[in-house]
């Protein structure tokens, strides 16, 4: 028979809802987590961010088996592709990784429960015919993707992130609706297997919210690659039939429809929060406008008892993010003074060359009036990158005028993701680009282009 | 349950120290009597000791800050054991300024640059970085605050407020240049600076000299000083023999003895006579007590024992209030002659100096190589007229010259 009374409850094994468990046991509260698929880890380990990169690595090193070594002196037959074998080395990784959290739960004695949690009322739990009760509940349910109307997801001809990591062969044709993130990396995979790929983006830019000029380095980047760009451009209606999709399409400031088709259709727009069925309004817990579940700036829903985390109460809908959330909402439960710097949370996509967001853009500071000193360092001048043969991209930094405080940092490049994560740091201890540009960088590393950026913006950069 | 640390008491007219030290940091086991921190205050630098052992959990007051007496400086948990990380199961609202108050004293290296650069003490600084570390704006806004006061009129009206004390010239603070460095006044330093201020602007202060001849009280104290050090474990030196010299003196000069209190002025029965000690941090004149009714090896201990603990800086504030005379001897760094400044509001300070041979035209007339020392007495003029305070000096001199003088009082 298992436990029915805990002090902490999580609904969602997310990377919110798991970090929160485990938190939550070493802070020595009696924890269970609800969790309605068989594995633990939620979109982010089964069908998001750690599948998605599994592919890019694979299509990547099948992309340069065809064009990236013969450059090196390294003289190959044109590789062939075995799609199985490298969605099954996919499912392995996700797997193992489940499984990892599986053992954590095991290890800090948190119970483990398989099902749909539904909030009864504060402090009761029910799943499927089980009541729990909890002396606090935590919402970690996450999200789920943003339908668009007019295209019904049939996860075979349209489909969502989820079916595009799953493809039963490389699609002829691919048109991704959304030049976000996601569009963008499945879109490289896919390409990179062999589809021509179309990116339909409603705005005139791709990467909305990023940092200008990475916004136009990438965009030139990936055109080189191979994608397509449809931007301004509006989506109306998709229609699956035998021979593939076919898509109305119109300029979005308005003008003639056209149609496309196109084998595969990605509908990639955008995760709206997973609230249905979790018996919030029977509990009580209110909803934002958006669909977000409210909540207090310690994670407090308006229901006493009820706390709520991650991609369900808005924000960024990063993994990470939610993390940072599940920490210290476990820590404010347990009395201590859990926080989350949400000024400096790095965002990466995990295309080819990289890119990697901190803090404040250009076009932001501008707009808010901060008078600010930029330094840039491309790795075209980098002695790594160039010995690699990784140049393209460069590293930016932003810092206040008068305090030299680092305000934001935004990096297109090899590795950009792992870059970041200095800046990351720098910017938490509230530090100044001197701080980094006096701080020791290995020779010969990528990373010397954060330094050398960080240089530059005080105007002294040794290697330009 | 927590046990308070508060700033103890630290003696009669000090009210105010600095937190110059944090020896333990939050999370440290404490033993009892284990030193906590250490208090810089005008006079002296004191340790805090814990009462109790347990873990130090809170820090309330960060290095470098100052305190008044009786303000709380930390949290003890009484018999609790240090751990690694935090206590499970407490929904106790824990502070989450704790770690905001110790201050790192690790510096990010722009911050460290500027620091050094500039001879800032980043205690003085306000951080506004992560749990309250400096960030390079918070040096770059101090140093523009530091070279810029002038111009700013918030500040005027301040500055004039702080000027009744007539303290000579202020000169504004200025930015160091490359060659230079800044080094924050210690409290001690401040004080020191601020009573010889206080002396000159005070006292009608004049200096009397004289020289003596020390071939008798030399002889004295080589016939003795073996059969003295072995009956009182102290060496015979010639302070005890100065400080009893001058007391008595005092006794037959007592306007010496003396203060200006108001429109009276106070004889002093009593002959606390206080003994100049150079440390590393600066000068402090600890006070032996009643020395007239003192021995001679009474005198030695209490001197050795102040000499000692002066330099380690454990002094206590008592031990260096109340005295009614000073003794400074600047011939142990080799000094020939000097004009001591007073002790206000004590009249009168006796210079000792360096003991050299000279030639010396003898009574007979004959010419004689004889170890000579300069006397310097320095007195208030308001109190003490010339003729007492020749007379003093004079006194001093004979009874050094012949020591049995003292113990006959002749």
């Amino acid at each position: 028979m298992t436990d029915t009374a805990f002090d902490v409850l999580i609904i969602g094994g997310g990377p919110g809802g798991y970090v929160a468990a485990i938190r939550a046991a070493q802070l020595g509260l009696k924890t269970a987590c609800v969790e309605s698929r068989n594995t633990l880890g939620g979109t982010c380990l089964n069908v998001g961010c750690i599948p998605s990169k599994a592919l890019l690595q694979s299509s990547h090193l099948f992309e340069q088996a065809g064009h990236g070594l013969e450059a090196h002196g390294v003289k190959v037959a044109a590789p062939k592709l075995d799609l199985g074998a490298m969605l099954g080395r996919k499912d392995a990784i996700v797997g193992d990784l489940t499984k990892g959290i599986d053992f954590l739960f095991k290890k800090n004695k948190i119970t483990r429960i398989v099902g749909l949690g539904q909030i009864v009322k504060a402090g009761t739990v029910r799943v499927g015919n089980d009541s729990y009760t909890a002396k606090h509940i935590i919402i970690a349910t996450g999200s789920e993707p943003a339908p668009l109307p007019g295209v019904e997801v049939d996860e075979k001809q349209i489909v969502t992130s989820t079916g595009a990591l799953a493809l039963a062969s490389t699609p002829k044709s691919l048109v991704v609706i959304g030049g976000g993130v996601i569009g963008l990396e499945l879109g490289s995979v896919w390409r990179r297997l062999g589809a021509e790929v179309t990116v339909i983006e409603y705005l005139p830019a791709i990467l909305p919210g990023m940092d200008g000029e990475v916004v136009k380095q990438a965009t030139r980047t990936f055109k080189k690659q191979g994608l397509n760009f449809k931007l301004g451009t509006k989506v109306t209606g998709a229609k699956a039939a035998k021979g593939g999709v076919t898509l109305s399409v119109e300029p979005a400031a308005g003008g003639a429809a056209e149609t496309l088709t196109a084998a595969v259709v990605l509908v990639a727009i955008g995760r709206r929060p997973f609230t249905q069925g979790l018996g919030l309004e029977q509990a009580g817990v209110e909803l934002d406008a958006r669909g977000f579940v409210k909540t207090d700036g310690h994670y407090k829903t308006n229901v006493p008892g009820i706390y709520a985390i991650g991609d369900v109460i808005g924000g960024a809908m990063l993994a990470h993010k939610a993390e940072e959330e599940g920490i210290a909402c476990a820590e404010l439960i347990a009395g201590q003074a859990g926080h989350v710097n949400y000024g400096v949370i790095p965002g990466v996509v995990y295309t080819h060359p990289e890119i990697a967001a901190l803090g404040k853009t250009e076009e932001a500071l501008k707009e808010a009036g901060v008078a600010y000193n930029i330094g840039k360092f491309p790795f075209m001048a980098n002695a790594r990158a160039k010995a690699v043969g990784d140049t393209e991209g460069f590293v930016k930094i932003l810092a206040d005028a008068k305090t030299d405080r680092v305000l934001g940092a935004h990096i297109i490049g090899p590795g950009a993701g792992e870059l970041i994560q200095e800046i990351v740091l720098a910017m938490e201890f509230g530090g100044s680009s001197e701080d980094i540009a006096r701080t020791s960088h290995a020779h010969p590393g990528t990373a010397e282009a954060v330094k050398e950026a960080a240089l530059a913006v005080l105007g002294r950069a040794i290697h330009v | 349950m927590a046990t308070e640390i508060k700033v103890p008491a630290l003696g009669e007219s000090v009210t105010e120290a600095t937190v110059s030290k944090w020896f333990k940091n939050p999370g440290d086991s404490v033993q009892v009597d284990e030193s906590l921190c250490e208090l810089e205050t005008d006079k002296v630098t004191v340790e805090v000791p814990s009462p109790v052992a347990g873990v130090l959990t809170s820090i309330n007051v960060a290095q470098g800050a100052d305190v008044g007496v009786g303000a709380l400086l930390g949290l003890i948990e009484e018999g609790a054991v240090a751990k690694t990380s935090a206590p499970p199961s407490k929904p106790a609202p824990a502070p989450a300024a704790v770690a905001a108050s110790s201050k790192d004293t690790t510096l990010s290296p722009a911050v460290q640059k500027l620091v050094s650069e500039h001879g800032l003490n980043p205690a003085t600084i306000e951080g506004t970085g992560k749990d309250g570390r400096l960030v390079k704006g918070d040096v770059l806004a101090h140093l523009e605050e530091q070279s810029a006061p002038a111009s700013k009129p918030a500040v005027a009206p301040q500055a004039a407020k702080a000027a009744p004390a007539p303290q000579g010239v202020q000169y504004p603070p200025r930015p160091v240049g490359p060659r230079e460095e800044k080094v924050p006044m210690t409290r001690l330093r401040k004080r020191i600076a601020e009573r010889l201020k206080e002396a000159q602007n005070t006292a009608a202060m004049l200096t009397t000299f004289n020289e003596v001849d020390m071939t008798n009280v030399m002889a004295m104290r080589a016939r003795y000083k073996d059969g003295f050090e072995k009956k009182h474990g102290v060496k015979l030196g010639f302070m005890s023999i100065f400080a009893k010299a001058c007391v008595t003196a005092l006794r037959e000069i007592p306007a010496i003895n003396a203060e200006i209190s108001g429109d009276d002025i106070i004889y002093k029965n009593h002959y606390d006579i206080g003994i100049a000690v150079g440390t590393e941090q600066g000068l402090v004149v600890p006070i032996v007590r009643d020395v007239d009714a003192l021995t001679f090896a009474g005198v030695e201990k209490a001197i050795n024992d102040f000499g000692k603990r002066a330099r380690e800086g454990r002094l206590t504030v008592d031990e260096m209030t109340g005295g009614t005379f000073t003794i400074t001897n600047g011939g142990v760094f080799g000094s020939l002659l000097s004009t001591p400044i007073l002790n206000t509001p004590q009249s009168g300070i006796l210079g000792m100096h360096k003991i050299q041979q000279r030639a010396m035209v003898m009574p007979d007339g004959s010419i004689a190589a004889r170890p000579m020392m300069y006397l310097a007495l320095s007195y208030d003029h308001r109190v003490v007229d010339g003729r007492e305070a020749v007379t003093f000096l004079v006194r001093v001199k004979e009874c050094i010259e012949d020591p049995e003088r003292i113990m006959i009082d002749a």
